[in-house]
């Protein structure tokens, strides 16, 4: 099931970037899209629950556009300190505790906290973070928690 | 002049202001983790801004397709090498100017540690 | 308008090279080169769009994973020679 599957998305992809239907091409497609297949399927779905995957990929498409808009947010913030003469930065470190189940709830939350305002993820496991945020306003609204929870939610979490 | 090439220019000269920007930042902040905010940020949103001007500018064929991979893969690809990259200077042990603070997250206070020399991976009181 | 935008990128380029040669330590070097990785990508897209070579994209695609691949190399790297 999980080679099929990997065979059909390799060859999905080889015709996106070839764009070409000649007759040699779509077979040299289908030999390396084998071969993609055959040697790494059990490292790109593996025993991964499909079913599980693509419920988890709907709720993260929903995720998405608050995600964009607080890259804007987090742009026209970076703005302001770049381009202010003063420079109004304070710098701090911080920690803080989570539990997680899945490494992709880490890297989905890892990722969303270096695009949101002020905060750059300095180390992520899925006990702890440690976040350097550049000033005092963004470091509290980290704390407030709601990405946290949104991550959850994409995870499937029962609190 | 018509709406398709208003549009294009309005984003594709907003991404390059904030291509400008962050590399003002990089220049200008002053230690390496704040360095790290307009490397994360500003290069993420400035590119996608240029490619969706392009994708704008071409309407809708395979370039678009190519345009939008190129796109999403650098919006993924950006903050994990970024990330990878500060991840090194925290074991290495290159220090921020302030000093740390322990916060904890699910009680929703935040708790600054007053005596600055506190070990950065040791959490003892929450 | 495809020409201004990439003489604005070239310059912004130029401003991250600073960065890169004077970086006090390894690691700002390290995250100016992959700025400056970024920006080179959406330069060869510009380019190809200046040209009317719709090759560029493909070459952008592949510099794309290449900066990403380098990033991680060169720490690597690092970790195993120590250097500063």
């Amino acid at each position: 099931m999980s080679f099929i599957l990997t065979f059909l998305l390799m060859f999905a992809f080889w015709m996106l970037l070839s764009g070409q239907t000649q007759p040699i091409l779509l077979l040299l497609g289908v030999i390396s899209s084998l071969l993609v297949a055959y040697w790494s399927h059990d490292l790109f779905i593996g025993k991964a629950d499909i079913g599980q995957g693509i419920v988890r990929f709907l709720r993260l498409i929903r995720y998405i556009p608050w995600l964009l808009w607080q890259i804007v947010l987090a742009n026209l913030h970076l703005v302001y300190l770049t381009l202010h003469p003063k420079m109004p930065i304070e710098p701090t470190m911080m920690t803080f505790k989570t539990n997680f189940n899945t490494d992709m709830g880490v890297f989905i939350l890892a990722t969303s906290i270096t695009l949101t305002p002020g905060t750059v993820t300095v180390e992520a496991t899925r006990d702890e973070f440690v976040v350097h945020s550049i000033s005092k306003t963004t470091a509290e609204s980290l704390v407030s928690g709601e990405m946290q929870a949104r991550v959850k939610e994409i995870e499937g979490h029962r609190v | 002049m018509d709406v398709k090439t208003i549009i294009t220019a309005v984003l594709l000269f907003t991404g390059c202001f904030f291509i400008v920007v962050a590399a003002i930042g990089v220049v200008r902040f002053p230690d390496f983790f704040a360095r790290m905010h307009p490397a994360g940020k500003g290069d993420t949103l400035g590119q996608a801004l240029i490619l969706l001007s392009l994708m704008v500018y071409e309407g809708f064929t395979l370039i678009t397709v190519k345009l939008f991979i190129i796109m999403v893969f650098i919006l993924v690809a950006n903050p994990t090498g970024s990330h990878f990259i500060a991840k090194g200077a925290y074991v290495a042990g290159v220090k921020p100017t302030k000093a740390h603070e322990e916060v904890d997250i699910s009680s929703s206070e935040v708790a600054v540690s007053s005596t600055s020399k506190k070990h950065c991976g040791v959490d003892s009181a929450s | 308008m495809f020409e201004i935008a990439e003489i604005i990128i070239v310059l912004a380029v130029f401003l991250v090279l600073y960065r890169t040669i004077v970086g006090p330590r390894f690691f700002d070097r390290a995250l100016a080169a992959n700025v400056m990785g970024t920006k080179t990508v959406v330069l060869l897209v510009l380019i190809g769009f200046v040209y009317a070579r719709p090759h560029f994209l493909d070459i952008a695609l592949v510099y794309a994973l290449i900066n990403f691949i380098a990033t991680l190399a060169i720490l690597k790297y690092r970790e195993s020679l120590g250097l500063d």
